[in-house]
């Protein structure tokens, strides 16, 4: 894991990153009509006249999508207002309306944040409701728009709701823009409202990428960068983005504001439309739609019924124990926190207990391991009843459901037993004979040939128990002998 | 005629609403729109300054509707009147590069 | 014979439904083709609805309250299957695949469509000069204009091509056309009437309402396409009006305001024209013998809404009228990109006071501009309704001319947009404010053309506007002068 708190470019330049994050909502229905948001791969089955756009159509608000909002508003920490919603005025075939209906001046949620598992708060602008597009199919020339013969227009997706969240420009590094993400699907998961798939395009991320000398405050050009679909590819395109910014600094020029596309298979940014002829949005409020105005008691219900979110799980188990952030990471995001709570609870020893479940746990199916089987696992572990190697082999089986999940049972079925340790230290005696040259250079040798020795004599033995011995216990006697 | 607008202002403008314009035409229009607006002078002149604006003469918030499916379009109702259509979807021309 | 009287007649069994369409698509055959009120007429699909009719009251079932009644619908309402054009050559051939509400209220109601009216090009007009598919002509004078936008809907009704017929008032579309041809026009308080399925112009201002022959029709159309409508989230949420059992109740004690700022006289604005202010003036005379106390009041933004709404109203449709882009429906003119092909179908299709309007809306809302115009006319539009608020605690309906003059001749006003703006200036301050109103034939002018009166009231004030409305009809001198039927 690199060092979060390390400048992402050079001791000169500084990264200065501000994510805009799309989610699709999870509602039976789409924004403003009943058309099934779901998705379908019959083009233009989902549509009515509302979300076709169609003349003398209307919009009518969804009170789901509504809510969701605000779920999504509370547990990133905004303040929830009055809103209304706006016509954002431009022409491209995705938009039925030739106007995307979204909210602008007066958006439902403002000024949250975003705790980093590390500890870093990324400051939330807003978050607000607005309109999906339809998708356009780009036909000819390798499907890419610019060397097209015609486009096609499916207008399914159009009106589906979506959230956008717009993060203050507070990101230093890579990482950091990662875990951003990776931290709001957890959050977005752990509300229920969307199942954010950046694959899939539920959740979608662009990036506002500038760069600025190493101790200024100043806040220089940037650039959007969108086609962005993994997070993998979020980091490849903010490195490459900011060291083309440096790049042109440095040769004295400066980069344009410009929206601009990133090429994963290339590697990337390409300019994208230039801004001379950039749309006037001619924003004003929607007089289709009357003024959200949510009451107290509403927010209050939502933050009654707000889960423990992955943060404060975080931080239930970080108060227990003392593994690094990723294994804490890591446990929460499988969901497998409350089973390491209750094992913790029942005496399990805390980091032993993340450490395995990190390890060892990274299954899809592990409903067969409860807190109590785990505990008694890790305390046979703890004992020298079994060896790590053998420990691991239990948990495999117990989440498998062999045996009824029972690590004792498991364990007798695999003939699992402990060496005795008058019997291990026969057997190392006896390899010892067997070895001498080995054993000069395990004790008298430099770090490398003890290490190697090491090996040597360790897997001997574990050869001749079958794996049995219990690696701990032969490393002790090795070390015993070796004085 | 007044200089209320000029005549850039209307090709702008009228390349922002996606309508070509002959000479004649922008010539026209410049002093329309400009007769027109210079009569909304009088609005333009009136100190409203502590006056919040009115979007809707009601006053009514909160039309929500329930979450609920209905059913939708049969293809068949509308894509038989698209100007052109292909394998269930509208086709336009190529749309180069103008995604916003 | 007015609408009510068909659908008793029709409900008795006295009359067939069929019968009575018959006669009216005859009638629409003769003079269409003169007045050209009618983008289309709807034959078979009337003779289908009739027989309908007639079928449901053989078999003793409830056939609507207007069972029989031909109505006539303005070409920017959907009517599914059926063509829909905005009288604009970007929706020429269009079938809607759906009925717009007030469509299937009217239908549920037993009432027969027999036909879409010419308007002007997506009701942006005060003439029905604008149409792409020709003007419709006043049927008192065919030399004159209809008024507009709903120049057919008024024409339809003054020609008894229909007993009924559905406009939109968007700036006073309904309401001053009625007045030019002679009938009753009524534009609802805001919220009243669906907006689902009306093509929308200025969606803050646009309300569906009825013309008729008669007050007593007009109430009686209203309370059926009136009320709720969970698909227009603008829409009032109201108990419904009882309208009809006021009619005959009288204005002894009603307190009427005579609109100074548009009454012609002293601190109005310009261009009332005398002999319209005689009528109007006669027409608060009769209402104060009928038992009305009339005073004067002045609202001294009623001035400003005129210009406010020239900004409002185009910015609103700009923006509304951008789905015309050749893509999903309608006209398009192909080009080698969808930018280009956009912009070829918007120049082809639109005709030129669509793009003045679409210009004027768009500049109103762009960067730099928008606080000094659409900004600041969203705020007289608050003042507005602070200074009506405040005029309605003194009085309790008030009174002012529909239109500054009788019809004028087609032609005479089609080369300075701001002279045909100006017959909007007395009905305009009730779409910005949201606020019903009715014009009443009262007489002629000295051209011996109709003179309409508006009668206008505060929001969900209907019952007290037909109160009145009834009274001013009764007292109304017999049409005399040229008569076109």
């Amino acid at each position: 894991m690199s060092d979060l708190h390390e400048p992402a470019l050079s001791d000169e330049w500084e990264l200065v990153v501000g994510l805009e994050v799309h989610v699709e909502l999870a509602t039976q229905t789409k924004l403003f009509c009943g058309c099934a948001n779901e998705f379908s791969t019959e083009p233009n089955t989902n549509v009515c006249p509302t979300c076709l756009g169609l003349p003398g159509s209307l919009p009518v608000m969804n009170e789901t999508a509504v809510e969701f909002a605000m779920r999504l508003g509370r547990a990133l920490g905004c303040d929830v207002h009055p809103s209304v919603m706006a016509r954002k005025n431009y022409f491209y075939p995705d938009m039925a309306k030739d106007f995307q209906t979204t909210q602008y001046d007066q958006p439902t949620n403002r000024d949250g944040e975003l705790a980093l598992a590390d500890g870093t708060v990324v400051g939330i602008e807003r978050a607000h409701i607005e309109e999906d597009a339809g998708k356009t199919t780009h036909v000819g020339g390798g499907g890419r728009i610019n060397d097209a013969t015609y486009s096609l227009v499916d207008y399914n997706r159009a009106g589906v709701p979506l959230v956008e969240i717009v993060s203050h420009p507070d990101i230093r590094t890579v990482e950091h823009a990662k875990a951003y993400v990776s931290e709001l699907r957890n959050i977005l998961l752990a509300i229920a409202v969307s199942d954010a798939k950046m694959e899939e395009g539920s959740m979608r991320v662009d990036a506002n990428v500038s760069v600025r000398p190493v101790g200024s405050d100043e806040l220089r050009t940037r650039c959007e960068l969108k086609n962005i679909n993994s997070i993998r590819s979020l980091g490849r395109a903010i490195e490459y983005e900011a060291r083309r910014h440096v790049d042109l600094y440095e040769s004295g020029e400066a980069p344009r504001q410009e929206t601009r596309h990133w090429d994963e298979d290339g590697g990337r940014s390409t300019a994208g439309r230039s801004k001379e002829d950039a749309d006037d949005y001619r924003y004003f409020q929607e007089p289709d739609l009357v003024p959200l105005a949510p009451t107290a008691e509403q927010v209050a219900e939502i933050d009654a019924a707000m889960p423990v979110l992955p943060a404060a799980r975080r931080a239930r188990l970080g108060a227990l124990s003392s593994v690094a952030d990723d294994v804490l990471v890591t446990v929460v995001e499988r969901g497998q926190d409350m089973l390491a709570l209750g094992a913790i609870e029942v005496g399990a020893d805390p980091d032993k207990v993340l450490t395995r479940i990190q390890n060892d746990l990274a299954v899809d199916e592990w409903s067969s391991v409860n807190a109590e089987t785990l505990a008694v696992l890790i305390q046979m572990e703890s004992v020298g009843e079994l060896s790590a190697t053998q420990a691991k082999q239990v948990l495999a089986d117990m989440a498998a459901g062999l045996h009824g999940g029972d690590p004792r049972a498991i364990a007798a079925f695999h003939g699992f037993e402990a060496m005795e340790s008058d019997a291990l230290e026969v057997l190392v005696d006896q390899l010892i004979s067997d070895h001498p040259d080995e054993w000069t250079r395990f004790t008298g040798g430099d770090d490398s040939d003890r290490k190697k020795m090491q090996g040597f004599f360790t897997g001997q033995i574990m050869k001749a128990t079958k794996g049995q011995a219990d690696g701990r216990a032969v490393a002790e006697l090795l070390g015993r002998k070796s004085k | 005629m007044s200089e209320r607008i000029t005549r850039n202002e209307v090709i702008h403008v009228a390349r922002l609403a996606r309508l070509s314009l002959t000479d004649t035409e922008i010539d026209e229009f410049t002093g329309q729109l400009g007769d027109i607006l210079e009569h909304a002078a009088d609005v333009e002149a009136l100190d409203v300054g502590d006056i919040e604006p009115t979007s809707l003469p009601l006053p009514m918030t909160n039309v929500l509707r329930a979450d609920v499916r209905r059913a939708s379009l049969a293809r068949d109702d509308f894509l038989t009147q698209a100007p052109a259509s292909e394998a269930g979807q509208f086709r336009v021309p190529p749309i180069l590069g103008e995604e916003p | 014979m007015s609408a009510l009287g068909v659908a008793a007649a029709v409900r008795s069994g006295e009359v067939r439904a069929v019968d009575v369409v018959e006669e009216y698509l005859a009638r629409i055959e003769t003079r269409n083709g003169e007045l050209n009120a009618f983008n289309l007429v709807m034959a078979d699909e009337a003779r289908a609805a009739a027989a309908a009719v007639d079928a449901c009251v053989a078999a003793g079932d409830d056939p609507g309250p207007l069972a029989g009644v031909p109505v006539a619908l303005k070409d920017n309402m959907c009517t599914q299957g059926i063509a829909t054009t905005c009288s604009s050559k970007i929706l020429e051939g269009w079938e809607p695949p759906y009925d717009a509400t007030v469509v299937a209220r009217l239908a549920a109601a037993g009432a027969v469509a027999v036909g879409k009216t010419n308007l002007d090009e997506f009701a942006m007009g005060s003439s029905t000069e604008n149409s792409a598919f020709g003007p419709t002509r006043n049927p008192l004078d065919t030399d004159r204009v209809p008024g507009g936008s709903s120049g057919g809907s008024a024409a339809a009704v003054a020609a008894d091509l229909a007993a009924i017929s559905l406009g939109s008032d968007t700036g006073g579309s309904i309401r001053q056309p009625a007045a030019f041809c002679g009938v009753v026009g009524m534009k609802p308080t805001y919220g009243v009437v669906s907006r689902y399925g009306l093509i929308a112009f200025g969606s803050s201002l646009d309300q569906i309402g009825p013309f008729s022959t008669s007050v007593a029709d007009s109430a009686a159309v209203l309370e059926v396409i009136g009320g709720h409508d969970p698909f227009d989230s603008t829409s009032i949420d109201a108990p419904a009006f009882d309208l009809r059992s006021v009619l005959g109740r009288g204005v002894d004690g009603m307190r009427i305001g005579i609109l100074r700022e548009l009454s012609g006289g002293t601190g109005s604005v310009d261009g009332i024209s005398p002999d319209v202010q005689a009528r109007a003036a006669a027409a608060a005379e009769a209402l104060e013998a009928a038992g009305a106390r009339v005073q004067e009041v002045s609202v001294p933004s009623a001035t400003l809404g005129l210009s406010a709404y020239y900004l409002v109203a185009p910015a609103e449709a700009s923006s509304n009228l951008s789905r015309f882009d050749g893509v999903r429906f309608g006209l398009r003119v192909d080009a080698p990109t969808t930018g280009e092909m956009m912009t070829a179908t918007r120049t082809a299709g639109f005709g030129p006071e669509v793009k003045r309007r679409i210009m004027l809306g768009t500049y109103a809302l762009s960067a730099g501009y928008y606080d000094a115009f659409y900004g600041k006319a969203l705020k007289v539009r608050t003042l507005m309704l602070a200074e009506f608020a405040s005029a309605y605690e003194q009085v309790d309906l008030l009174l002012t001319p529909t239109a500054p003059t009788t019809a004028f001749r087609l032609g005479e006003r089609t080369a300075d947009p701001m002279t045909m703006y100006v017959n909007d200036v007395c009905t305009i301050p009730s779409n910005l404010t949201g606020h019903p109103g009715i014009s009443v034939p009262f007489g002629v002018g000295d051209d011996g053309m109709p003179v309409g009166i508006q009668l206008l009231g505060p929001a969900l004030s209907e019952p007290t506007i037909y109160q009145a409305a009834a009274v001013l009809e009764a007292s109304a001198p017999h049409p005399g002068g040229k008569e076109g039927r």
